[in-house]
């Protein structure tokens, strides 16, 4: 089992905690003159992504988390699985709905992602920052109208919606900023 | 030949600018002429010796001396402050003495650590940690003035403290008690802790819940528990009490000041009783100071000392949130 001393603490870091692998995010070294060293971290959970706070004894040892990013290309889904492939090795990944979470509004086929794999499987799924995808329903365009005030409600061919300018059509492809779920423009083909 | 990194990328110029070199190199000049007008002796002692500080909490920096009379090296230790050649001048008949030393301390690295710096220690014959506690007082609001508005600092026994924020009293209250307490209060409570001793709950919660909610003013902290009385003496009374003192300023533990232990005897046992805890935490046992037990045991001055980090004091007066800023070249430049 390997492990790190705090001493090798630094932001990026992969350790387990209470079951679950984390990453570091901050580390502060805390000491009275004369008295205990702690470190104080914060960490985020790379399960739910939630940022906690811990304090450890300095010198203290924790299990490290076998964590690797790795650019996967998104292949399709059976309904239960979402299934990932290494363009190298080819080699098919699956990840689970909790692995693949809010990412699911934006995968589309052959898109390259960034999946987080623990012992070797997916705990989480980053899409690309901003992604195209085609309008499969939306109400009619408004032609004419360009100004693009007010907007309304388009539904992705992923089955996201997301707010439009009014003279957008149906088979239109758009480009979405899958950070804030925002239309950012029309795809140039 | 070792390899030698590429000029490009090497960061060869100094952390501080010109402003920072300036306000260290007047709050050095300040300090010099307080101590000028009051009659304290400025004295220079060595940073190598062949003792160590046995305080479990405190890590020395060692080398080896190979030449004259030792061929197969002699271990010596980098001091961890320059309170032991202090106190045999003291004990040799200085009168008060000052000293700006460049300290060492073994890995202590963070936003308020480096582990080289500069310590600020004076000593004080005549003097209890009341007394000296003025005398902090006097000396900053000389050497901040026109920096940062520098009143005399609250008091508050280490006591007080506790029973104020926990409602705990470090002399009657238990381990167990301050376990829960901070399991209680803090996000997070380290494993490992020992559950037998108090201290590192004392010091956990100290660090973790009462420091933060100290403020910006100075402040005093004073009588610790004689359990971290480290050498200062312990007043013996029906809640006995080290007479040992802290300054916070802005949050940072700035001086810590001692009514000086003068006892041989009990020295001896501190020293011997550090050495043992040492061992049981799996650190290396070092050399007692017999120079000092010797210069104790012909009689020290009753005195009071006190050190202060100057790097810290130069990040009080610019108002710097880390103790880099404060140095020329701090630790990642060296």
């Amino acid at each position: 089992m390997a492990t790190y001393s705090t001493n090798e603490f630094k932001s990026g870091l992969k350790i387990m905690l209470d079951g679950d692998p984390c990453s570091i995010i901050e580390n502060e070294f805390v000491k009275p003159g004369k008295g205990q060293a702690f470190n104080r971290v914060k960490i985020r959970n790379l399960k739910n992504g939630r940022v906690i706070e811990r304090t450890f004894k300095s010198g203290e040892s924790v299990e490290a988390a076998d964590v690797m990013e790795t650019d996967l290309q998104y292949l399709y889904t059976d309904g239960e699985f979402w299934y990932f492939m290494d363009p190298v090795s080819y080699e098919q990944v699956p990840a689970d709905a909790t692995a693949v979470a809010d990412a699911v509004k934006w995968l589309k086929e052959q898109d390259s992602c960034v999946v987080t794999l623990w012992n070797g499987a997916p705990i989480s799924v980053a899409t690309p920052n901003f992604v195209t995808l085609k309008v499969t329903e939306t109400d009619p365009g408004v032609r004419g109208d360009t100004s693009g005030g007010g907007g309304k409600p388009a539904t992705l061919e992923t089955g996201a919606v997301v707010r439009v300018p009014l003279f957008i059509d149906i088979g239109e492809t758009i480009k979405v900023d899958t950070r804030t779920g925002e239309y950012v423009g029309r795809a140039k083909d | 030949m070792p390899k030698t990194e590429s000029a490009g990328a090497v960061h060869w110029q100094p952390c501080a600018g010109a402003d920072i070199l300036t306000l260290r190199a007047a709050l050095l000049a300040r300090i010099r002429a307080y101590f000028r007008q009051q009659a304290v002796l400025e004295v220079d002692t060595p940073q190598l010796s062949r003792a160590a500080s046995t305080d479990p909490a405190i890590e020395s920096f060692s080398s080896v001396f190979t030449g004259p009379g030792s061929a197969d090296g002699l271990p010596l230790y980098l001091h961890t402050s320059p309170e032991f050649f202090m106190k045999r001048l003291l004990a040799a008949g200085s009168g008060p003495v000052y000293q700006l030393a460049h300290v060492f301390r073994n890995g202590e690295l963070g936003s308020r650590h480096n582990p080289e710096f500069m310590m600020l220690e004076w000593y004080r014959p005549g003097m209890d940690h009341r007394d000296l506690m003025d005398d902090v007082d006097r000396l900053l609001a000389f050497v901040l003035e026109g920096y940062t508005d520098y009143r005399p600092a609250r008091r508050l026994t280490y006591r007080q403290w506790f029973l104020d924020a926990t409602g705990l009293d470090p002399w009657s209250d238990t381990v167990a008690d301050f376990r829960r307490f901070a399991e209680r209060q803090l996000e997070s409570v380290p494993r490992g802790l020992d559950g037998h001793a108090l201290e590192p709950w004392l010091d956990l919660l100290v660090s973790h819940y009462l420091e933060p909610a100290l403020g910006d003013q100075p402040v005093f902290v004073y009588d610790y528990p004689p359990g971290q009385a480290a050498l200062a003496r312990v007043r013996p009374g029906k809640v006995p009490v080290a007479e040992r003192f802290e300054l916070y300023i802005k949050g940072i533990e700035l001086a810590n000041g001692f009514h000086e232990l003068a006892d041989a005897g009990q020295q001896r046992q501190r020293f011997e009783t550090e050495n043992q805890a040492r061992e049981q935490a799996g650190q290396a046992a070092l050399p007692i100071d017999c120079k000092l037990l010797a210069a104790l045991q012909s009689g020290l001055p009753d005195c009071a000392g006190v050190a202060m980090g100057f790097d810290r004091l130069v990040m009080v007066a610019a108002g710097l949130p880390d103790i880099a800023a404060a140095m020329p070249f701090p630790f990642d430049r060296v």
